[in-house]
């Protein structure tokens, strides 16, 4: 192994692409394997699904569609991973969602505010709702498991009340309703696409040179430029797919441009991710989830950090909520229930966050949802009933969490 | 030798409900010199040690910090006098790197980001001045180090501050023969170097080694504070056992003192 030496003279294995790739392959080996399994998972079904429908399912319209299917549920779980992050759950996020969304559908109907208002009012409701659940978690102690069991219970009950049992309260056209509906204009698509590849791009050179500049050992600049072009492809593509035409009758209506969903949710994922890795905040919720104790040792307040990070899990909830009601068009008792939370729950783990806590990153929600919303959406254009549905997508949910936990023991046998 | 002392406990009373688990205890450590803390299992090292570092609330007692009567309530208070402390359980996060660890709570930041070149060029001189010459990387988690590495980067945490006052809580227990003594010499540098170390330890022959003084717990109470030149194995082991060593420690056990009838307080 030839060495490097950094500022103050400690000796480093030196970089190179074949170290960079060996160390990755025993970082695997190790049980740390992130997102991999959800982006294997995601292309071989991807392969499957447009094996068995080349038509509809490789469609851009269908890609689309997908957008505005994992909307809702991906807002969510990017919440649900800072709650996971500690170890905590929220199993009340899905029906604090349908609650959010109701509570801006009615300020917006009945009580005839301006949308920023009713959007407002969605957004406060969220907090609220996660500064109670913190409380009660952190402060009086109770397990968040039934904190949030029990809430789930109640909110299923006030979403009841303020709707009325079997009615559907429908929102009017506007900015809310076009958000998980309508795409963005074609020319306003390549822009905001060239213009984020270029951001990142601007960002990773920036971090090389930094570091280079300062003696610090880089990666090799070979990763950096393959993760440039990979990203770049991948926006690219799917930015030349989605705004190719693909109304059915394009003569009366054209249709065409990145869903506003598509950038809700990259808009999220990028804010998130900065937080949860470029932040001194960020950094204390992993370490409160990897070993409290030392984190208080540390001078982290664990309190307050336990009691932010429901308040994020709900504030995405109201995030959520609000996508769910744009893109139904209306809310109903039953928004944000069924298969909302689990989906959210298991968009987490299925993209390689740890139910075990200290393990975890935002771009997961996004993976771990592409799944789900891919096996619903395909199995549906492959004629599979709902009940079908829903078991194989447990399948791969307990394949996904057995992969969590074998990784962790070989984690823990791996070290003493 | 140095006048005044400076850490300096006086009449630490800590009880975990019904239990005493210290008495009255007073301790100095000196700028320059190594104190050592000796004591059998459960005699309360740890816990004068978790009282000092603010994790516990004394009951009573002062604690003077510079000849200054102090405060501390909570990790952050010691660590703003300039109190580290390595525990004996360590306490790092096995989910974030040597870097992550070391800066954990004190992160440096350029605006409301993170500055991980600093930290990690910072990093990497206290690492160097510790003669770690070798880790595979400054970004390796923890979970994946050996004991000794994972003990040099809690000392590594400690001494990353200019503290004035180091508390290492048995660091060598864990380590194999090498490791042991490179830990030591550490320890003894650091001395060297104006701090005031305290180093808990079970191995009078470290304890022989590198401190200047020795100070001995006995069932929560402080059985004698003296200078190692000035004792001998023999008495060191008596006061740890005993509390009493001929005309040092502890007094002969009156009728009333409550020790007499904790079955370990039999001599
Ligand atoms: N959190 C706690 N609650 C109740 N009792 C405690 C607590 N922490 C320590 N004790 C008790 O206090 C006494 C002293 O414990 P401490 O850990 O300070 O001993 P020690 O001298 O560090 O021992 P060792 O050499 O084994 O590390 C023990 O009897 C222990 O049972
Ligand atoms: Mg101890």
């Amino acid at each position: 192994m030839s060495t490097y030496e950094i500022a103050g003279g400690v000796k480093v294995a030196r970089p190179t692409m074949a170290g960079h790739l060996r160390d990755y392959l025993a970082r695997i080996r190790g049980g740390d394997l992130g997102a991999l399994p959800a982006v294997l998972g995601l292309v071989v079904l991807t392969l499957i699904f447009g094996a068995a429908r080349p038509n509809s399912f490789f469609s851009a319209g269908n890609l689309a569609n997908l957008f505005n299917q994992a909307a809702g549920l991906t807002m969510i779980a990017m919440g649900l991973i800072f709650v996971l992050l500690l170890g905590e759950i929220d199993l009340s996020a899905g029906y604090a969602a349908g609650v959010c969304g109701a509570a801006m559908a009615i300020l917006l109907t009945d009580r005839g505010y301006a949308e920023p208002v009713a959007l407002l009012g969605a957004l406060l409701t969220g907090v609220v709702i996660g500064l109670a659940l913190g409380f009660l978690v952190a402060k009086v102690g109770i397990p968040s498991f039934v904190v949030t069991l029990a809430a789930f219970l109640a909110f299923q009950g006030v979403l009841l009340n303020l709707l009325g049992e079997g009615k559907n309260l429908s929102i009017p056209d506007g900015f809310i309703k076009s958000l998980n509906k309508d795409s963005l204009p074609v020319s306003w698509s390549w822009g905001l696409a060239i213009a984020s590849v270029a951001v990142f791009a601007l960002f990773q050179f920036l971090r090389y040179r930094g570091r280079a500049d300062r003696g610090l050992l880089t990666e090799p600049i070979g990763v950096t430029l393959l993760r440039v072009a990979g990203i770049a492809a991948l926006i690219l593509t799917a930015t030349a797919i989605l705004t190719r035409e693909r109304a059915i009758n394009p003569a009366v209506a054209s249709l065409k441009g990145v869903p506003i969903a598509a950038l809700v949710i990259g808009g999220f994922l990028v804010l998130w991710t900065l937080v949860l890795g470029r932040t001194s905040y960020g950094r204390h919720v992993y370490a409160v989830g990897g070993n409290p104790e030392a984190a208080r040792r540390a001078g982290i307040p664990v309190d307050r950090i336990r009691i932010s990070v429901f308040v994020i899990g709900s504030f995405m909830a109201a995030i959520g909520g609000i996508m769910l009601v744009s893109r139904a068009g209306s809310v109903d008792p039953n928004t944000g229930g069924s298969s909302t939370l689990l989906y959210s729950v298991g968009a987490a783990v299925i993209g390689g966050t740890s139910l075990f806590g200290g393990k975890g990153k935002v771009i997961h929600a996004v993976i771990g949802g592409a799944v789900i919303a891919v096996i619903d959406n395909g199995m549906f254009l492959m004629d599979f009933s709902s009940g079908t549905r829903y078991i194989f997508t447990g399948v791969i949910l307990l394949i996904a969490a057995g992969v969590d936990a074998l990784a962790r023991r070989r984690a823990a046998a791996g070290n003493r | 030798m140095a006048a005044t002392p400076l850490l300096e406990l006086r009449g630490i009373d800590k009880s975990f409900g019904p239990v005493q688990v210290l008495h009255d205890v007073g301790m100095s450590v000196y700028p320059g010199e190594v104190t050592a803390l000796v004591g059998d299992n459960g005699a309360g090292k740890s816990t004068l040690v978790k009282c000092i570092s603010g994790i516990y609330t004394i009951d009573a007692g002062t604690v003077l910090f510079d000849g200054r009567t102090v405060t501390v309530n909570s990790p952050r208070d010691a660590a703003d006098l300039g109190i580290e402390v390595v525990y004996q359980d360590l306490a790092l996060c096995d989910n974030l790197d040597i870097v992550q660890n070391m800066f954990l709570g004190r992160e440096q930041k350029r605006g409301i980001v993170l500055d991980e070149p600093t930290m990690e060029q910072m990093a990497a001189e206290t690492l160097a001045s510790l003669s770690v010459r070798t880790v595979k990387s400054l970004r390796q988690l923890v979970a994946s180090l050996s004991g000794g590495q994972r003990q040099t980067v809690a000392i590594a945490k400690a001494v990353l501050w200019n503290s004035k006052v180091v508390i290492l809580d048995e660091p060598t227990a864990a380590l194999g023969v090498a490791q042991t003594a490179q830990v030591l010499e550490l320890v003894r540098r650091l001395a060297d170097n104006g701090l005031g170390v305290a180093l808990i330890s079970h191995n009078m022959n470290e304890v022989f080694a590198v401190s200047d003084r020795i100070a001995a717990l006995y069932l929560g109470r402080m059985a004698a504070e003296v200078k190692t030149s000035d004792v001998t194995h023999a008495q060191v082991v008596e006061l740890i056992t005993g509390g009493r060593s001929g005309n040092l420690g502890l007094p002969p056990e009156g009728p009333t003192d409550f020790a007499d009838f904790m079955p370990g307080g039999q001599l």
